[in-house]
């Protein structure tokens, strides 16, 4: 499952803050990267800060997050070749002309993108996948959503299943698994399980129904949450959000 | 748990029942069928007969024309909720079922939709799960159960509602030879009233004292399993066979 790939089990104060609570504070502090100006570079070092900081509480180590933050490769990419093609006043990086405008372009995208991966891989390492659902659900998300991330969580495992017995299948018939070769097997492959996995929908809708399905998926009833968890969750949030505020302030 | 019984009504009472699909195939053509309360029922016939079709429109999953009543309680768009309490399917593929992140998340789903709550909820989850054998993966995920573990606890969803009638779509599909034998055992320790859709023959015979035969959407028998599979004509008739060496004895 996804979330034995992202999740890192564990009972530190962040794995036990309610899964509603972290979900709003990530949002929130996700908002408040994307909305610095990027020019504020001492803001994006505070974001760094706070999420080390988290990362610490959660005893979770560096490497962790290193590995799976390689998702963000090809923006990384895009990043790195801006300043090389926009145009613009040039400026010497190194003994390199490159365009100013492309340069602080690059570092944007590279700055913003990074602390949102991390704070991603942040909110997945710390919370059961399930417990995210839950947190969806306490905030009142939209039943269709809910039920969506549900059964998602529950067959992403079956149609890579499916996926992967096809695939052996196929290379068991002598097709060869080099990329150009396989293409077409791979793009009807596709298509077959398509069909198989809106089949299996079609079968599990029936099975909810057998069991009294309205619409939503039922959900117990929420400990409350003091005030003292939602500002002890959401401080990480705050800070960032403080950071923003500052760096935006019209001086 | 027990699936009250009322005395003197008839667990299941079909009449009747006919179906077409959507394209105008007809599938069901006048099903006619009554269970009695604590009876457990062999559904046998061959690949198309219109087995999990019929099985489909006990719980008004598919509505098609004929008359349907459920521990006396006729089915209609007013009934629907409790019907679908009243009779519980477990379907053939458990991943078809079992769609929730934890097993003791699946099992409480049934109860929770039907307006079941704590603590009672967990009283239930809890119940239906030792009923299978299951209790100690209740955090587990289905998807790390073998065939046989998933086969069970997808009993034990439906057992949680407190069903009258229980349905299993081909329940030995599937199982290892001890998996199929520990459900056998499992079905047998459940004081249910038992509708059983098999291609599973010895199964049906192991579990059931009376069996039905439904072909082109009819039933052709009913009468005590053994009977029926000693009727070797009628059995060739229908596209059944027995496994290869096996005699049902007399």
């Amino acid at each position: 499952m996804s979330g034995g790939v992202l999740y890192r089990p564990g009972d530190s104060p962040v794995h036990r803050i309610p899964p509603q609570v972290k979900l709003l504070a990530a949002f929130a502090a996700v908002l408040g990267v994307v909305a610095t100006p990027r020019e504020a570079f001492w803001a994006f070092g505070i974001d760094l800060f706070v999420v080390l900081a988290v990362w610490s509480v959660a005893g979770v180590p560096v490497g962790w997050f290193a590995r799976r933050a390689v998702i963000e490769a090809p923006f990384v990419l895009l990043a790195v070749v801006l300043p090389f093609v926009s145009g613009g006043p040039r400026v010497d990086v190194l003994g390199v002309a490159v365009s100013q405008d492309g340069l602080l372009a690059g570092w944007n995208i590279l700055a913003k993108g990074t602390l949102g991966v991390l704070i991603a891989l942040t909110l997945a390492a710390t919370t059961q996948p399930r417990d995210l659902v839950l947190g969806l659900q306490r905030l009142r998300a939209p039943a269709w959503f809910v039920t969506i991330a549900t059964l998602m969580l529950r067959y992403v495992d079956v149609i890579a299943g499916e996926l992967r017995r096809t695939r052996i299948a196929r290379i068991s018939r002598g097709d060869d698994p080099r990329f150009l070769w396989q293409a077409g097997a791979v793009a009807r492959g596709a298509g077959t399980l398509f069909l198989r996995s809106y089949e299996r929908g079609e079968r599990v809708h029936r099975a909810m129904l057998a069991r009294g399905w309205a619409g939503h998926m039922p959900a117990g009833p929420a400990a409350p949450v003091g005030a003292l968890r939602w500002v002890a969750g959401g401080s990480p949030a705050l800070v960032i959000a403080t950071a923003w505020a500052v760096a935006a302030w019209p001086v | 748990m027990g699936g009250g019984r009322v005395a003197g009504v008839s667990a299941l009472d079909v009449r009747g029942l006919t179906y077409r699909y959507p394209d105008g195939t007809a599938v069901l053509h006048g099903i006619d069928l009554h269970v009695e309360p604590g009876e457990r029922v062999a559904v046998l016939g061959p690949n198309g007969a219109g087995k999990t079709t019929f099985v489909l429109h006990l719980n008004g999953v598919l509505t098609g024309t004929g008359h349907i009543e459920v521990a006396g309680l006729p089915l209609s768009p007013d009934t629907m909720r409790e019907i679908r309490r009243r009779v519980g399917v477990v379907f053939q593929d458990p991943d078809d079922q079992l769609f929730m992140p934890t097993v003791a998340d699946d099992v409480a789903f049934g109860p929770a939709n039907f307006g079941v709550t704590e603590p009672e909820l967990g009283e239930r989850v809890r119940a239906a799960l030792s009923a299978v054998g299951m209790a100690e993966h209740a955090d587990r995920s289905p998807m790390h159960l073998s065939e046989g573990q998933r086969r069970r606890v997808a009993l034990a969803t439906v057992l949680a509602s407190d069903p009258e009638l229980l349905v299993l779509d081909e329940p030995s599909a599937n199982l290892e030879p001890v998996a199929r034998r520990e459900l056998a055992e499992v079905l047998l320790s459940l004081d249910r009233t038992m509708l059983m859709v098999t291609h599973d023959l010895p199964y049906a015979l192991q579990l059931c004292p009376r069996a039905v035969l439904i072909d082109n959407g009819v039933v052709v028998a009913d009468g005590p399993t053994r009977d029926l599979l000693a009727d070797a004509d009628l059995l060739a008739a229908h596209r059944l066979e027995l496994p290869w060496g096996f005699v049902p004895q007399p």
